[in-house]
């Protein structure tokens, strides 16, 4: 096709549209929901976990995490007598299918979900060099797929482990607190899928939130606090030796 | 005027700086999304294009909304507290239309076996069995009602 003067300047102010349009970017989703109303957290109650896998199958269902891969997993914990300093843990395809029989006997055994903190002072989005990962104004650190070019600063950045790019489209991925439902009012799926309630949604900015009786009356930490990452995912019942 | 005599080249030199900051400007305002900054150094409509994606699991509050006969089965027994998709696997399809999709039928043998198969890691306090010692080989709903699943013995009720 031959293009003349005449046809590129009938073309351009078609083209500025079309640019106009995607400058403009994909209207909210759920227009009842106020992003500075909410500050999300999670709540996981380890005495609780089973370490039945369903948390990490949902997972996968609902973000199609690719194989091999994880946006949360479960890890069990064995710890001999004093030997808090050197646990010997295991996570066999993520705890995606359950967990065989225990090779060690005695001890104490338990199971460690995890997935990203969404810590309010995140290493990860602090490191990206083009505004591709960011906390939003409801506390959820986010991917933004368009604008990551897959450097994996923000991979090496996180001190839990939670990211990693994704083998097909070369953007990191992460956990997104699914995003997708807490704004329709919805839990996450690993919450919904969980049989014992050993994790819960929690919004720290409802005052009629359980989580804050919960904290209140609860010896409950976070993963390594002396990050000082602000991590918003609390463990009740944690163990010494978990890292 | 003296003291602009031989300046020419620095007027030019301006003139360059100037044109290429207007072009860098210009540039700038063509490529950088409109959203971008509005909550923070980076594009804010990706809030927006991660919150529209669609949801798999529909959530209790949905499947109870029909089945509100499996909920009270459910809520008097001790699996009150379990989300319906916890076993029954993610269905809002089913949900959006509950008559051309169905749901597949469970295997007992495999679901009961995944929260209540004995592991020493799990809390005592949770119910487990050694699946081939507890039945024998024999499908745990054949006793056992998944939605109730405390057996109650004859004459006790």
């Amino acid at each position: 096709m031959n293009i003349t003067r005449r046809h590129l300047i009938l073309l351009l102010p078609a083209a500025a549209l079309a640019w106009e349009h995607v400058l403009a970017g994909t209207p909210e989703a759920s227009p009842n929901y106020k992003l500075t109303e909410h500050w999300w957290s999670m709540l996981i109650d380890i005495p609780k976990c089973i370490g039945c896998g369903n948390c990490v199958r949902a997972c996968q269902t609902e973000n199609d995490v690719p194989d091999g891969y994880f946006r949360t997993w479960i890890e069990r914990y064995h710890v001999e007598d004093w030997g808090m300093e050197n646990p010997i843990v295991d996570s066999p395809d993520g705890g995606k299918n359950g967990f065989p029989p225990s090779e060690h006997i005695g001890g104490k055994n338990f199971f460690v979900p995890k997935l990203c903190n969404h810590c309010a002072e995140s290493p990860c989005t602090q490191v990206c060099p083009v505004g591709a990962t960011f906390i939003t104004p409801d506390g959820v650190v986010l991917v933004d797929k368009k604008y990551c070019l897959g450097c994996r600063y923000c991979v090496q950045a996180c001190p839990y482990g939670c990211r990693f790019i994704h083998p097909k489209t070369n953007t990191a991925e992460k956990c997104t607190l699914c995003y997708h439902r807490i704004t329709k009012g919805l839990t996450t799926a690993c919450c919904e899928a969980c049989p014992t309630g050993a994790r819960q949604l929690a919004d720290l900015k409802n005052p009629k939130d359980p989580i804050h009786e919960f904290l209140r009356t609860h010896s409950v930490q976070v993963l390594k606090p002396h990050m000082a990452t602000n991590a918003k995912v609390f463990y009740n019942g944690l163990d010494g030796s978990v890292r | 005027m003296n003291s602009f005599k031989d300046s020419g080249h620095i007027f030019r030199l301006a003139a360059v700086f100037i044109v290429g900051l207007a072009i860098f400007v210009a540039v700038r305002a063509l490529l950088v999304p409109r959203s971008f900054g509005k909550y923070g150094h980076y594009r804010g409509d990706a809030i927006g294009e991660i919150a529209s994606r669609p949801v798999n699991f529909a959530g209790h509050q949905a499947c109870e909304d029909c089945h509100a006969d499996v909920l009270t089965k459910k809520t008097a027994g001790k699996h009150a507290r379990v989300a319906c998709e916890a076993c029954h696997g993610a269905l809002s399809n089913h949900a959006a239309d509950p008559a051309s999709v169905t749901p597949n039928k469970l295997d007992a043998a495999v679901l009961c076996a995944r929260c209540h198969q004995a592991n020493t890691a799990k809390p005592a306090t949770f119910p487990q069995v050694q699946a081939e010692e507890h039945s024998g080989g024999i499908a745990c709903d054949t006793c056992h009602q998944p939605h109730s699943p405390v057996i109650v013995a004859e004459g006790k009720k």
